[in-house]
């Protein structure tokens, strides 16, 4: 097969990336068991040149491949047909460039013209439609929710997103930024503004300190920590056990005011840079984070005792909106969503990331259900909070480096490309230069992406009422999927 | 039974006992101070914000566009900009959110928000709100939420946010307001039951903040209604959210 094979957080020479021809790379995917990771298509003189990336989970490759489309094809035979792992890839590229793909299953829009949305519908008796949305009841991002139900049962569940479509990607050419990078999805701010300023550094071909990498991982564990804390909280908070969600709520609070003491900002705005990090953490504020993540794990571990002692929960929780093994990895669900079906990815991982290659990378028993998206935060959090532990440590080693290096131009016709597993999970972000160094494409694909779909096939088959509970679980982003 | 009285002994009391005065910690981006008189206008504090906020010659900066990055001060040699932790930040016009040098917390908060006695009168305290979410990131609808935990919990004076426009006394904004929820905010908005409160919360919805550029979005509505109160951050922090509602419905 024709690739380019290349590693996270490199770049490469967007010459060296092989152009094959649109039939044939069609004809290579459909085929490969290799997941994709970012498909998408990028103006290219008079043509449109179409990019896809794949990822060798298991060697921690990606593969990178690309064919130039003639501005007059205007169709081609959908991958989506042959290998569902494409479904929304599609979806996305005939809504931003306008080439078809036939046969596609689920050709619908992704983010405009939801005007034109047509709704899947049944007929016949005791079926009756739930329309939701956009805005919702609580104080969360707008979407819409169409229910086809048998009386209380749901049939299927069809997501209408695009709401929140800012033209992000445009943006992101045209006026890039840190701040513009953390304000794509706010309860992601570490992993969105890692992720674009590992792309930029690479582009432009900057090496950062030890130490600002280390920092920039203690933040991206504590956003994990805390907004895991919060969703166990707020998933409680749907089944109405009040206790466990406001023990959780002020335990999150905790870790967020640390947050706060480390950056300024209670989500850790400003303190990811290009180039480095804004704010040090010196010995005192690290032997108060111990100290406070300590009191953290004590009061997580006594309250999901108690929790998953109470029948109540439990019955709630308990074989739930099950999605399986098989449907999880048809769809390419990722991050921790996946995991909490089975599916055991992890981009730290699995892609050779060096500050985790010492630490043991546990498994988990997933049950697939709602308690099983419990379960596997509970899991994170205890993780997670061992990683924070053990990069202040290792921070020590390097007290005297500097926390931002100088600044640089980017490199001409590069395509480089970083992957985060933010608290969601693996988020990819593409960029490419052209030839006077200026930025032409920003490709983003939040782990949502992925998963949308799969909070479709967990609640079929469930109560209507329990749709609130599969949905926390999920906690999917609104703004990260519509950009 | 016993494990959860157990717990709540555990947990012991966890709410802001006073919301007006409460403590921030000082690391906190608030309110800005300038200081004119050793810059040299170099402009590259400038130069470097995300949101056209800032102004030299004299420095100003505008809090409806500020996301309070620091990014300026961290450039500035010249120790020429700060952020005290201040953070009672909300106003009802936006002109009152240019800072510019020696504007203190005092000047600032005395004539942030007007009393209006029409306002004490109707609500008596109590303000419901329904919060619509036109492109949000998350930041700020999640720091709404905290405003409601155990920790601030504005239920206590009477702010909540509620299911329905029709059970709420006005709405509150986040985000730049995109194309795609335009109608949905404007017919969120007329659903409400006059006089229709309407309070913007954060960077992006008083200006667009880091997506004024941006190509998808569509800030009409507010072109043709009146706007009650202006609270700025990036994201609103749930004092700075609280705090604002309080002294828009308080008595004089
Ligand atoms: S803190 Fe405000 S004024 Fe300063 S750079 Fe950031 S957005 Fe601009
Ligand atoms: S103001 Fe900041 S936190 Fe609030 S919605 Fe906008 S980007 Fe997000």
């Amino acid at each position: 097969m024709d690739y380019y094979i290349m590693k996270n957080n490199q770049r490469i020479n967007l010459l060296d990336i092989p152009t094959v021809d649109f039939g044939v790379l069609r004809a290579q995917l459909a085929a490969t068991n290799l997941r994709p990771v970012s498909f998408f298509g990028s103006d290219w003189g008079q043509n449109i040149k179409l990019f896809v990336v794949l990822a060798d989970d298991e060697k921690g490759d990606l593969l990178v491949s690309s064919a130039l489309v003639d501005k007059n094809v205007k169709e081609y035979e959908s991958i989506a047909k042959d290998n569902h792992q494409y479904h929304m890839f599609e979806r996305e590229f005939y809504e931003q460039f306008n080439i078809k793909p036939l046969a596609h299953p689920w050709l619908k829009p992704v983010r405009k013209n939801q005007d034109n949305y047509e709704f899947f519908e049944m007929e016949g008796e005791e079926t009756h439609q739930v329309a939701v949305g956009p805005i919702h009841a609580g104080v969360i991002e707008p979407g819409h929710f169409r229910f086809m139900c048998q009386g209380e049962k749901v049939y299927n569940l069809e997501i209408m997103l695009g709401y929140q479509h800012r033209g992000v990607e445009d943006l992101m050419v045209k006026k890039p930024s840190n701040q513009l990078a953390e304000s794509i999805c706010g309860d992601s701010v570490i992993a969105y503004n890692m992720a674009y300023s590992q792309v930029m550094e690479e582009l432009c071909g900057m090496e950062i300190t030890l130490r600002a990498k280390l920092i920039r991982r203690i933040a991206l564990e504590m956003e994990r920590v805390a907004i895991h804390i919060g969703d166990l909280g707020a998933i409680l908070g749907d089944i109405a056990y009040l206790m466990g969600k406001e023990v959780y709520g002020v335990t999150r609070t905790l870790v967020i005011n640390t947050m706060l003491e480390i950056s300024g900002s209670r989500f850790g705005r400003g303190l990811i840079t290009v180039g480095g990090v804004n704010f040090d953490i010196n010995n005192e504020l690290s032997k108060k984070i111990v100290d406070t993540l300590d009191g953290v794990k004590n009061t997580v571990e006594k309250m999901t005792k108690v929790t998953l002692k109470s029948s109540t929960v439990m019955s709630r929780l308990e074989k739930t909106g099950n999605v399986s093994k098989e449907v999880a990895e048809e769809l390419n669900l990722v991050g921790m969503i996946g995991r909490s079906c089975g599916i055991n990815l992890d981009s730290r991982f699995d892609f050779c990331d060096e500050f985790y290659k010492d630490f043991e990378r546990k498994s988990f028993k997933a049950t697939n259900d709602a308690y099983s998206r419990f379960k596997i935060r509970y899991k994170e959090i205890i993780e997670s909070i061992l990683f924070i532990k053990k990069f202040l440590k290792k921070l020590q080693d390097c007290e005297t480096e500097k926390l931002c290096v100088e600044k640089k131009d980017l490199i001409p016709n590069s395509f480089a490309l970083s992957i985060v597993e933010g608290w969601r999970g693996e988020l990819v972000h593409v960029a490419t230069t052209d030839g006077e160094g200026r930025l032409s494409r920003y490709k983003i694909k939040d782990p949502s992406f992925n998963n949308w779909y799969g909070l479709s096939m967990a609640v079929r088959n469930n109560g209507i009422s329990d749709f609130p509970l599969c949905n926390k679980g999920f906690d999917l982003s609104y703004c990260g999927f519509d950009l | 039974m016993f494990d959860t009285l157990k717990m709540k002994l555990y947990q012991k009391k966890q709410y802001i006992p006073d919301i007006k005065n409460a403590p921030m910690r000082s690391q906190f981006r608030g309110l800005p101070v300038l200081d004119n008189s050793n810059c040299d206008k170099c402009g590259m504090c400038k130069g470097i914000c995300p949101t056209g906020a800032l102004n030299i010659n004299p420095l100003s900066i505008d809090l409806s566009k500020c996301t309070l990055c620091g990014a300026c001060k961290n450039i500035c040699k010249n120790n020429s900009i700060n952020f005290s932790s201040y953070y009672k930040l909300g106003v009802d016009k936006k002109e009152k959110l240019i800072v510019t040098e020696g504007l203190d917390s005092e000047t600032y908060h005395k004539r942030a928000i007007e009393v209006r006695k029409e306002i004490y009168s109707i609500f008596n305290r109590s303000i419901k709100f329904r919060q619509v979410s036109a492109g949000g990131c998350n930041g700020c609808e999640m720091e709404l939420n905290a405003a409601g935990n155990a920790n601030f919990d504005m239920g206590r004076f009477g702010i909540d946010f509620v299911a329905s426009p029709r059970h709420a006394d006005g709405i509150v904004i986040t985000g730049p307001i995109t194309k795609n929820m335009a109608y949905a905010l404007e017919d969120c908005y007329k659903s409400t039951p006059e006089p229709r409160i309407v309070v913007l919360c954060g960077a992006c919805a008083l200006s667009g903040g880091v997506f004024q550029e941006a190509n998808e979005i569509n800030r009409e509505f507010l072109d043709k209604y009146k706007v009650d109160l202006y609270i700025p951050g990036c994201p609103v922090h749930p004092l700075t959210f609280i705090n604002a509602v309080l002294d828009f419905i308080r008595k004089k």
